[in-house]
């Protein structure tokens, strides 16, 4: 018999850290909990042990949809030719300021 | 053909220095030794905290107990970093902890050894930490992704480590003549294990061809070992103690210290499971799951409890 049930540890959850107030939050990793209480409580002891947070989003690791990494090239490839789209694509006359 | 298309492209990408995660294409056999590595890194990082946990109440000072209890409870959070990055790889973390608990996994050799006196405890964070941190900031710097970003931000923490272990070992050296023969002791004791824990040497070390192809290390064992070698022995020359080596020089010509022979007959007698402690490691592991087993349970009855509960509320 083995020691440790499957599933005894919880469900995964991804854990999001917002660092300072203002800015985003970021993935940090993620924990195994029952429930998102417990997941919070979680995260906060395994990535903000030393301040490196104020503020802590868990999410169920099954409802993140993930683009898939091998097909990257072709599912980013419509933006891949639009160079119009940024602000150096544009000529602007010699000595017109503020554009 | 196919098979060997993908495993050239894969090489391409581990040459130009692009990480691998989890979803990509990887052969097998990097998945295997990953998941080997790893889980045996998880595993070290756990049972590290047994040897330490030993002196968490006996600690002779209070900010000694407190950095103590903060460097255990870092092993702890260290080795949920690795599960999570082992579990990526498509194995359950309660499959690897079995696998550990009973006997089908290693860890670290050196937690097999006791802490007989509080200098021990010095000794950890001084030699086992310092070895550590130099083969995962190499490790950091691995194919892996997961595995890398765990390595950075498990080397960021482990630095204090080092720091309060070499604290009280020097503080120890510069105290009575009795509490500098107990530091003395401690490197006496944790010297050999120190120096052989980062693995076995190159020529006789059988997974590490494949693991530096694929960039899962970097660097060879012997080289790590040599680096924590240099740094330590003037790190031990200045707390006034001595490296149980008589055969320990400085080679002017390299710039390295030259050790005597290290013992590998005993490294691998432990790493088989005939150290001090290696029965008790694994029985202490075995007794904190079970004992632990309600706190799990009352988890997961309460979630259940407050799941039907939330649900009502929506109704």
């Amino acid at each position: 018999m083995s020691h440790v049930k499957e599933g005894a540890h919880g469900i995964l959850w991804e854990v999001f850290i917002q660092s300072k107030p203002g800015i985003p939050h970021k993935h940090a990793g993620n924990v195994h909990a029952h429930d998102a209480e417990q997941a919070l409580t979680n995260a906060r002891d395994v990535y903000t042990r030393r301040m490196e947070g104020v503020s802590i989003w868990v999410i169920p690791a099954n409802l993140v949809t993930a683009s898939a990494g091998e097909d990257s090239d072709a599912f980013f490839d419509p933006a891949e030719d639009k160079v119009y789209r940024h602000p150096t694509f544009y000529t602007v006359p010699e000595g017109v300021k503020y554009l | 053909m196919e098979e060997q298309e993908k495993l050239a492209r894969f090489q391409e990408r581990i040459d130009s220095g692009q990480k691998i995660e989890p979803k990509d294409w990887m052969p097998e056999r990097y998945r295997k030794q990953l998941t080997r590595m790893i889980s045996q890194h998880a595993h070290s990082e756990i049972v590290g905290m047994l040897p330490e946990g030993n002196w968490i109440t006996r600690a002779p000072s209070l900010r000694r107990k407190v950095a103590l209890l903060a460097k255990v409870q870092d092993e702890a959070g260290h080795g949920l970093y690795l599960y999570s990055a082992v579990e990526t790889l498509g194995v359950t973390r309660e499959d690897v902890i079995n696998e550990y608990l009973e006997g089908r996994a290693k860890y670290s050799s050196i937690f097999n050894y006791p802490t007989l006196t509080w200098a021990d405890i010095g000794a950890i964070g001084w030699l086992v930490d310092g070895a550590a941190i130099i083969n995962q900031t190499m490790l950091a710097r691995g194919s892996y992704g997961p595995y890398s970003r765990a390595m950075v931000r498990i080397c960021k923490e482990e630095s204090f480590h080092n720091r309060q272990g070499y604290e009280i070992i020097y503080t120890l050296a510069q105290g009575t003549p009795e509490q500098k023969q107990m530091a003395q002791d401690a490197l006496n004791r944790w010297w050999q294990p120190a120096i052989q824990m980062v693995g076995p040497p190159d020529d006789n070390s059988p997974n590490s061809a494949e693991t530096m192809r694929w960039q899962i290390k970097v660097e060879s064992n012997d080289v790590i070992r040599q680096r924590f070698i240099d740094r330590t022995v003037p790190q031990a020359h200045a707390a006034g103690l001595t490296i149980p080596d008589d055969q320990l020089k400085f080679n002017e010509e390299t710039g390295h210290w030259e050790t005597g022979p290290i013992d590998w007959d005993e490294f691998w007698r432990v790493v088989k499971g005939n150290g001090p402690c290696n029965r008790q490691r694994i029985q202490d592991r075995i007794n904190a799951e079970r004992e632990g087993q309600w706190v799990l349970d009352a988890a997961a009855a309460y979630a259940k409890k407050q799941g039907k509960k939330q649900l009502t509320l929506t109704e």
